[in-house]
């Protein structure tokens, strides 16, 4: 840990380690619910709030545990937490809870959320675990939105359900299929690529040499 | 029979667990670098899809029966700890072969193509026999989508690609290609 301040703590996994876009962590439910935005959201708030629950309370059980039970233990707690999302959501929206599917379920194995807790949670006090817990959770949901705004923009003309290209577009279906979502996150990728690129470009010569060489 | 059938096949083909269900991706792109590792892996995580296919169905008849909210941390768990037993018994077994795994061994623990698989299997109420051919349809699936990406993997490594879609971005668009493919099967069952 380079910065210690909490804006550092907060900020972190945002955009500059944005777990989704930087880290490619978590890509399954990245690529199989992002096909709406409502659907995006949902996803991203549930899994949020695993991430939030299961920091909070490995950091403050994290002098109790033994380092050899460690993973059990995490995975334990954020199993219990997904459970909790999973009947909630069941509760109050079930239409959404019923395109998620199995999803839901597989936030348990989101390795986003179990890779915060060893690197994080289970070092750091409290204050510091729901800090980087809210970040990460707000990269989380902003990639996830930026992917289901792009397909159900081209692949169903319409975001969160309100027609925005009138009666005569003809909707992309391949974009919310499958390989949709494949082809998306991919472009995406390159285009972030692209954009740091010509970054480092516009950065004197010498400097940018220096950067390309290091990196 | 002809059900059992239908569920290889549907396992296998048209609900392809990587590349139309997006499930076990973290391995399909981490290890899909060469052929030989691909195929190996495939059949390991096809092993433990067959294990964890048994240990739920004995979990859902003589466990769970009364306590379905325990459902998901029962499955984790139990799926943790047949890793851990497949890892010894591999390590034991064929110290060669547990080398070449490496890390990849315990990370099975975190496919999500397995949890995956205990949780529609008990959705859709499969039995044991049901439960193993769709075990084994999943990780043929699963073998057959890993080792295709490492082959096309290979062959574009020696292509010259931009440079702002090396690695994830170029993986990414081909998963895609090959997604696309896939999607031809979705017409296999129509008539059904």
């Amino acid at each position: 840990m380079k910065t210690t301040t909490p804006t550092a703590d907060l900020t972190r996994g945002i955009w500059r380690e944005n777990p989704v876009l930087v880290q490619l962590l978590a890509l399954c439910p990245t690529l199989a619910v992002t096909n709406s935005v409502a659907n995006s959201l949902a996803m991203g708030l549930a899994t949020s709030f695993v991430l939030l629950g299961s920091s909070v309370l490995v950091s403050t059980v994290r002098k109790l545990v033994p380092t050899e039970v460690r993973i059990s233990t995490y995975i334990l707690i954020i199993a219990t937490f997904v459970t909790v999302a999973d009947m909630v959501l069941q509760a109050t929206v079930p239409n959404i809870h019923k395109e998620l599917g199995a999803f839901v379920a597989l936030i348990v194995v989101n390795c986003l959320i179990l890779a915060r807790q060893e690197a994080f949670a289970a070092k750091q006090p409290v204050g510091r675990a729901t800090l980087d817990a809210i970040g990460y959770s707000i990269g989380f949901t902003i990639a996830l939105v930026i992917m289901g705004t792009v397909r159900e923009l081209l692949g169903n003309g319409t975001l969160l359900g309100w027609s925005v290209f009138g009666p005569s577009y003809e909707p992309w279906v391949i974009m919310i299929l499958p390989p949709g979502g494949f082809l998306t996150l991919g472009l995406l990728l390159v285009f972030l690529g692209w954009i740091k690129e010509r970054g480092a470009q516009s950065v004197t010569d010498d400097v940018a040499v220096a950067v390309r060489e290091a990196a | 029979m002809a059900e059992l059938a239908w569920i290889f096949v549907s396992a296998a083909l048209v609900n392809n667990f990587t590349l139309t269900l997006f499930l076990g991706l973290c391995s399909f792109f981490g290890v899909s670098r060469d052929v030989g590792t691909a195929v190996r892996m495939g059949a390991a995580n096809t092993f433990v899809l067959v294990m964890t296919s048994i240990a739920v169905w004995v979990l859902n008849t003589y466990v769970l029966g009364s306590t379905p909210y325990l459902r998901l941390i029962a499955f984790i768990v139990v799926i943790a700890s047949l890793v851990q037993v497949v890892e010894m018994a591999i390590k034991k077994l064929s110290p060669v072969l547990f080398r070449e795994m490496g890390i990849f061994l315990p990370l099975i623990t975190t496919n999500c193509a397995i949890l995956a698989l205990a949780i529609f299997q008990t959705n859709r109420g499969y039995g044991l026999v049901e439960g193993l051919v769709f075990a084994l349809g999943a990780g043929a699936g699963l073998t057959m989508a890993i080792s295709l990406m490492a082959s096309l993997r290979e062959t574009l490594d020696l292509a010259d690609v931009p440079k702002v879609a090396r690695n994830m971005g170029l993986a990414l668009i081909t998963a895609g290609a090959l997604s696309l493919a896939f999607m031809g099967f979705a017409g296999l069952f129509s008539a059904e």
